[in-house]
């Protein structure tokens, strides 16, 4: 086969790409090899089209120990001698596909980030796009309810039996996602500081082990190419997506852990994205050796057509992204120690080849030479191309910035309540428990959220005695609006909702989900939201400790709405101290800290009721963000409040709804006076907290909110259970708590 | 009273039901590994406990391969001597396969893993707020078993409401007369769907857990 820029192009390398590859090597490449270069060289492995941007992000300072991108996953100190490692990922593509296996590893794949630098995984989120549920003309959408069990369903399945809890995630349903559905994960770890794993090869002669399940042909250029159009014709009635086995990663897991106790590991990479070449391409490139590996030593589950044949050629040995698989690079002379280990756990394991130091990975299959490549060429950082994409502020923009407040009528006090009952049935506002209970939560019994829910979920680390408190967070209608703004409301929402359960943010994990880079259009989004993010991040001093960019989310009908992910951590010295959000006793004071804004613009109101489809972001203004969550942490930490809920999405009503339904406890509160009935009640201006304070508490808030300019307004106090609104008795909370919990469970049912 | 608790590869509430005894209990505990057969050291005054998890990835029907491993002959001959076996979800789908206990554990009837807060009643006639987290915990055996081991006293939790009645919405998977836990007939045997190990911290919200050990004499 003569290997020519066209064959180049259907791997999905640009003629200018297969230049530079000519020119580096000296040479033009084997297919072998210039399919390791599509591999390496893809949007998922190289960050091509983000990098130069992802740079301009906070990656350093605050609890900082591994900086984003020189590791699998970031590593942050959290005091007592132990770090937290903490990472989002999408597996949009896969999922779209075949929802259950793709959401399945996509858990799978991530929590291998966390374990193999030697944490273990303590908590899992994620974050979850999908096509609004119901149809126009008010049916079930049959492929969006496919969807959604599927992805929930494989969520399930690969975390329940791994037994990390799922502790907390969002989900939305809008029409642009109906095509491309969103599903990131997000693994968190605890480990010894002095006990983590690089992912490096260092020490010529040391041997290269193989580890985990058999490879096969599934899931062969994953990374960077539908392997249809590959001249091989095998590969054509092949699943592009992977097959997960929780149950091998489970063992995996526990065998890893194990082994580097022992001390004999020099480095550790789990095989994801472009498989073994990837993992010995960025091994070798960071230990700044190289590797001969001998593909025919590496277990296969293909059948063997002959003696001589493995069944696998050496190019869908390169690339193959079956699950459950780690490369380990251990001390010549321990070889028995770490054999041991994964014979007790009965994971098959082969010494595949050595280390060496001439910086170049030899590829060798029944002892012919397949590929020879510098390391450093394929790897980010090293050869791999880095580009800056056009840029062309979007046109629907015009829209946005053309609409004003005052194209939409008031509602009138007697729509209130009817207007409130729809909204409270919104599947992005309702309850996602028949969502929730498919994962388990419990397992790991550190769990603190269970009874006692925060606006993040708290997970006690017992060994240190604190805790953690995370989230994952992004309202993307808001980025749509406005990229920048949208992006810092993000990064705020993160940390506000960590600040209410009463922790302080350390550091963020970003997913960062788009349509295609080449679009202008898209690009500005992109960039505006990294600039966004950027400003937001400095401000609460969050470093990015690493994450994931996902491009392509785009079909013919157009991109996805921007969908920034933020996963934020946080700490939480004392987990006696938590805040929850829920109303605790009947006669405390409810009152809203933060300034009240006559602002519906982007609400799930605005949006799904009234049918706006174009208006700007709710107010936001980033340092009265931060000082507002400066004052509400200092207290939470006085004993100054009862409970916290920031106002989020449906606005300040259903913020006091959820408030009231953990304990079956009602509201009675006025109109404030100023606003529009419609901004009081679902306006989603941000920076806003309700909190509830006992009798002796108010006097001391108020004193103290004033003192730090921090805008405070009572609105009322709790009830046994009545919700009266301006004097009006609505129905008791209970009834309330019924339709929000049923919501989404009636459509699925229908 | 000393614990022992089984470690089969695909466990994974192992740790949490051993970090229960040891802190929340305050008993001595040990590990034990599938492949391993002593536990000579153990006497029928002893506990072993199986705990939650997916014993051997649970692809088949769960527990059904765990039954053969090594470990699991020494339990059912310590079982068979009166000695004191304890298994929680997984652990109770494994007793259940060994035929230590009577009856079997199907896929939950809505055909969903099921995770939150039930409510269960002891044959004290005290409730307990306790977690599930199981895809198969439909208990079921036929109507004379059932019938059998109502009137020995065999069947010690029942799924129930806030309020102790025992209604089908209290029931989360479907379970044969909303059967939570049994036990054989001399009573050294039990099995049980939800997870007292996951709500034996007071950090946690809820010490229920320690009030089922006490239920089941194990404190």
């Amino acid at each position: 086969m003569e290997i020519n820029s066209k064959i180049a192009e259907e791997l999905r390398l640009t003629e200018e790409e297969f230049e530079r590859i000519k020119k580096e090597l000296g040479r033009t490449p084997n297919f072998t090899e210039l399919c390791a270069f599509s591999g390496m060289w893809s949007e998922h492995c190289s960050y091509k089209n983000s990098i130069k941007w992802l740079k301009t992000l906070p990656r350093k300072g605050g609890r900082m120990l591994v900086e984003a991108g020189e590791e699998n996953a970031g590593l942050m100190d959290i005091g007592n001698g132990y770090g937290v490692v903490f990472k989002i990922e999408s597996h949009n593509h896969p999922s779209a596909i075949e929802p259950f296996q793709g959401a399945a590893t996509g858990v799978g794949g991530i929590q291998r980030d966390i374990f193999t630098m030697g944490a273990r995984p303590v908590a899992s989120l994620n974050s979850l796009r999908f096509g609004n549920l119901k149809m126009e003309n008010g049916e079930t959408d049959p492929k969006t309810k496919r969807l959604l069990s599927g992805v929930v369903q494989g969520i399930g399945f690969y975390g329940n039996c791994f037994g990390v809890p799922t502790v907390g995630g969002e989900i939305y349903f809008e029409d642009c996602y109906h095509t491309n559905p969103l599903v990131n994960a997000m693994s968190v770890g605890i480990v010894k500081i002095g006990e983590t794993v690089s992912a490096t090869a260092e020490g010529v002669g040391n041997p290269v082990f193989f580890v985990g399940s058999a490879t096969g042909k599934d899931g062969i250029g994953g990374a960077s190419f539908a392997s249809a159009n590959i001249t091989e014709e095998s590969a054509e009635d092949l699943p592009a997506v992977q097959v997960g086995d929780p149950f091998q990663e489970k063992k995996l897991l526990e065998a890893c852990l194990e082994i580097i106790k022992t001390g004999a590991v020099i480095g550790m990479q789990d095989m994801g994205a472009a498989g073994i070449i990837c993992s010995t391409a960025e091994m070798s490139a960071k230990g700044k050796s190289g590797m001969i590996i001998h593909l025919d030593k590496v277990p296969t589950r293909s059948k063997a057509e002959s003696e001589s044949d493995s069944g696998m050629k050496a190019w869908e040995l390169l690339l193959s992204e079956s699950q459950e698989r780690m490369l380990l690079v251990v001390k010549k002379g321990h070889e028995e120690k770490v054999l041991k280990i994964f014979e007790k756990w009965d994971l098959p394991c082969s010494h595949i080849g050595d280390v060496t130091d001439d910086g170049k990975l030899k590829f060798f299959l029944h002892g012919n030479l397949e590929a020879e490549i510098p390391a450093d060429l394929l790897v980010l950082g090293g050869g791999a191309p880095q580009y800056d994409r056009a840029i062309a502020k979007p046109k629907y923009l015009e829209k946005i910035n053309a609409f004003s407040m005052d194209d939409v009528e008031d509602i009138s006090e007697n729509h209130l309540k009817d207007i409130a009952e729809q909204i409270i049935c919104i599947p992005n506002i309702a309850s996602k428990r028949w969502i929730t209970r498919q994962y388990d939560s419990t397992v790991g019994a550190a769990n603190l959220s269970t009874n006692e829910p925060s606006d993040a979920a708290i997970v006690w680390v017992r060994e240190t005695g604190t805790a953690l408190a995370m989230t994952t967070d992004c309202n993307s209608r808001y980025v749509y609006a406005d990229p920048k703004k949208g992006a810092m409301i993000a990064v705020s929402e993160a940390a506000r909702n960590i600040v209410c359960s009463g922790a302080q943010p350390i550091g963020v994990t970003n997913c960062l989900n788009f349509g295609n880079p080449f679009d202008p259009e898209v690009y500005y989004q992109f960039t505006e939201a990294i600039q966004g993010m950027g400003e937001a991040c400095r401000k609460f001093n969050t470093p990015v400790t690493g994450g994931n960019v996902s491009f392509y989310n785009q079909n013919p009908e157009g991109p996805v709405y921007p969908t920034p992910t933020i996963g934020m951590v946080g700490i939480l010295d004392d987990p006696k101290k938590k805040m929850t959000l829920d109303f605790k006793n009947a006669g405390d004071t409810i009152l809203v800290l933060g300034e009240m804004k006559n602002d519906v613009n982007c609400s799930e109101y605005l949006h799904k009721i009234r049918g706006v489809e174009y208006s700007k972001a709710p107010a936001f203004d980033l340092d009265e963000e931060f000082a507002l969550q400066k004052f509400l942490l200092s207290a939470i930490h006085d004993q100054l409040v009862q409970s916290a809920h920031d106002i989020s999405e449906g606005g300040l009503l259903i913020t006091l709804m959820e408030k009231g339904f953990h304990r079956n406890l009602g509201f009675e509160v006025n109109d404030i006076p100023g606003l529009r009935l419609d901004a009081c009640w679902f306006g989603e201006g941000q920076s806003r907290v309700v909190v509830t304070c006992n009798s002796a508490q108010v006097s001391s808030l108020k004193q103290r909110a004033a003192l730090n300019n921090i805008p405070f307004t009572i609105i009322g106090s709790v009830t046994t259970g009545a919700i009266k609104i301006n004097g009006e008795e609505w129905q008791n909370i209970s009834l309330w708590k019924g339709k929000y919990d049923n919501a989404i469970e009636k459509i699925i049912a229908e | 009273m000393k614990f022992g608790v089984v470690v089969f590869p695909g466990s994974n509430c192992d740790r949490d039901i051993f970090n229960t005894i040891q802190s929340d209990l305050g008993k001595e505990v040990e590990f034990l590994w599938h492949k391993d057969k002593d536990i000579k050291h153990f006497s029928t005054g002893d506990c072993i406990v199986l705990p939650g998890g997916f014993s051997y990835g649970d692809y088949l029907r769960c527990g059904a391969i765990a039954r053969f491993s090594p470990m699991m002959q020494s339990v059912i001959s310590f079982a068979h001597k009166g000695g004191r076996v304890l298994g929680i979800c997984n652990g109770f789908q494994i007793l259940c396969e060994s035929g230590l206990l009577p009856g079997a554990l199907l896929m939950n009837a809505h055909r969903q893993f099921i995770c939150k807060n039930v409510h269960l009643k002891g044959n004290d006639h005290k409730i307990y707020k306790i977690p599930v987290a199981h895809g198969d915990g439909r208990y079921y055996a036929n109507e004379n078993i059932l019938d059998d081991m109502e009137r020995n006293g065999q069947v010690i939790l029942h799924y129930c409401n806030e309020s102790g009645e025992m209604t089908s919405e209290s029931n989360p998977n479907g379970a044969s007369r909303n059967i939570a836990g049994i036990k054989n007939k001399p009573g050294n045997v039990i099995g049980l769907m939800p997870h007292p190990e996951r709500a034996s911290n007071p950090l946690c919200g809820n010490s229920d857990g320690i009030r089922l050990f006490e239920y089941f004499e194990m404190n």
